[in-house]
């Protein structure tokens, strides 16, 4: 039956088709491929010129295992004790917090100044600049530089967190507040508002979601930093624990028992953020 | 529906609450920490003072540029090939973890469970284990560097691949494709643009964690700044803090003009 159709039925001829190009070449394609040929170069470059200071590859990473095994799999409190641990993890929470509402407070200060929508051109730009050098500098220098002039501890830690966290909400505050529609200023300016009451019932209201999603993500980019200010500059916390336990006394099973607190830490961080930004985007 | 008084009222003090709230935090965290305010507020203009004076480069400290340019660029290169590296292992697990491409929820929880492990350990710990079997090299900021990026690029990639690339997926699923069809026709081009955004982000973001690395291990420009600023040679330190501000608002700004082309 279907033989003799195909029999009947005469296929038509397939059309001339022009060569369809699959791709169509653009500036944006061809700068993907540039980029990423020049990265892949680079990297293969320095793998190959890697500088492994003689160690034997092999035992060194039968020895990470090792390592590993202690660290994980038989954490224990080591020498220090729970308590003391315990402390010193809620004072990094603790230094983490404190800097976050600093850099909250004076970033969305400075956002306000240094966007495109609200002031003057000079001063959005110098503030931008400014937080521009302030930003390039890593948060470990800051801390570094400050437990100079105020002597190692809680006050040059917060010092060289809080300047780096002000000059990161800075740019995410004032990106979101770029990003604002021009008529719901503009509606509230031709009313005679002024300048602070158009920030704080127009801007306010419409960011106040992506301004708690920005604060959260600082909070967990600064309890990390929190770590490492603590470790590298001296300056408490349970960073420095993690230090002594895994650089001077080499205990690894405590450095795992504080890589579990602290990864328990940002996990609960973590789950109060989802919380509360889940409540500001329902609102 | 409530009257407009009662909203207005519920929301001021919904408000003051909350500001009362942060505000008794902050208060508690000082007092915990023994963060004097007026002496902190103090020590800014100190600081600057004494950055102004003692980090000011003097004729001595070009000296020290080529050695300070070359430990920079070196850091440069390791930042560069670690995210390189990692963002090759992170695409692979990423399309096996996410919503869409990815095989079963079994693996998928397991992958997410994994990337978030790895992010949140912190970069000291890596550190200080992998200083401790691979030595003072600059393989062992590269092996810091890797293992910290992987789980930042899985969690990103696996949310790029849920958000940009489904319906092109479902487009080219609904012709018949078959599944590796799917991932190299459809999936891969439609988010290249974002996970090469994502790269050159992340390798900012190594460059400055390199510093901290290099601080803990002995490699890279924070071993050199190190060295300088406990040996008190702070005009070569300031120098040498010039030296990564150029470099990093250089990347920013070359990623800002390429992020531009292709986005």
């Amino acid at each position: 039956m279907t033989d003799s159709e195909s029999k009947v039925i005469q296929k038509p001829e397939l059309p001339k088709s022009p060569n369809i190009k699959l791709h169509e070449n653009s500036l944006s394609r061809t700068m993907i491929i540039a980029v990423f040929a020049s990265l892949v170069v680079l990297t293969i470059y320095t793998l190959t010129h890697l500088d492994t200071a003689g160690v034997q590859i092999n035992t060194a990473f039968r020895q990470l295992g090792t390592t590993l095994n202690q660290m994980f799999l038989q954490p224990n409190a080591g020498t220090d004790g729970v308590p003391l641990l315990l402390q010193a993890l809620a004072s990094s929470v603790i230094l983490s917090i404190l800097t976050t509402i600093i850099g909250a407070v004076f970033g969305f200060l400075f956002a306000v100044l240094a966007s495109k929508n609200l002031t003057n051109a000079y001063l959005g730009a110098t503030i931008r600049i400014i937080m521009a050098m302030v930003r390039a500098i890593p948060t470990i220098i800051w801390a570094l530089i400050f437990s100079i002039v105020c002597g190692l501890g809680a006050t040059a830690a917060i010092l060289g967190l809080s300047f780096h966290s002000v000059a990161y909400l800075t740019k995410a505050y004032s990106e979101s507040i770029e990003g604002i529609d021009e008529s719901t200023i503009e509606s509230l300016k031709v009313t005679g508002a002024k300048f602070w009451v158009v920030v704080f019932q127009a801007i306010w209201p419409t960011i106040v979601a992506s301004f708690v999603s920005w604060t959260f993500i600082r909070l967990e980019i600064n309890f990390a930093n929190a770590i490492a200010v603590g470790a590298a500059a001296g300056a408490g916390g349970i960073g420095y624990q993690l230090f002594v336990a895994s650089g001077m006394s080499f205990d690894f099973h405590e450095t795992g028992f504080i890589v579990y607190l602290v990864v328990l830490v940002t996990f609960v961080l973590e789950f109060i953020a989802v919380k509360i930004r889940r409540f500001y985007l329902s609102r | 529906m409530q009257s407009p008084v009662k909203y207005l009222s519920h929301k001021g003090w919904h408000q003051t609450a909350i500001i009362a709230i942060i505000g008794g935090m902050y208060v508690f965290g000082s007092w915990i920490l023994g963060f004097n305010n007026v002496d902190g507020l103090l020590a800014i203009p100190k600081a600057f003072s004494w950055l102004g004076i003692n980090f000011k480069p003097t004729a001595n400290s070009v000296t020290y540029l080529p050695r300070i340019w070359q430990k920079l660029m070196q850091t440069v290169l390791l930042a560069i090939s670690s995210t390189v590296v990692a963002a090759t292992v992170s695409i692979f697990v990423a399309l096996l973890g996410s919503k869409v491409t990815g095989i079963n929820g079994f693996v998928q929880t397991i992958v997410r469970g994994i990337a978030s492990f790895f992010r949140n350990i912190p970069l000291v710990a890596w550190s200080m284990i992998l200083l401790f079997s691979f030595k003072q090299s600059d393989f062992t900021g590269f092996l810091a560097l890797l293992l910290m990026s992987i789980g930042y690029l899985i969690r990103a990639f696996m949310e790029i691949i849920e958000d940009e690339a489904s319906e092109t997926m479902l487009a080219l699923k609904a012709t018949g494709a078959s599944y590796f069809q799917v991932i190299f026709q459809a999936v891969l081009p439609q988010i290249l643009p974002s996970i090469l955004s994502w790269i050159l982000y992340m390798i900012e973001n190594n460059v400055r964690d390199a510093t901290l690395v290099g601080i803990l291990t002995g490699t890279g420009i924070g071993f050199i700044f190190d060295i300088y600023y406990k040996s008190f040679r702070f005009d070569a330190a300031g120098m040498t803090v010039l030296a990564i501000i150029i470099v990093v608002i250089g990347l920013e700004t070359i990623s800002n003009q390429i992020r531009k082309v292709i986005l």
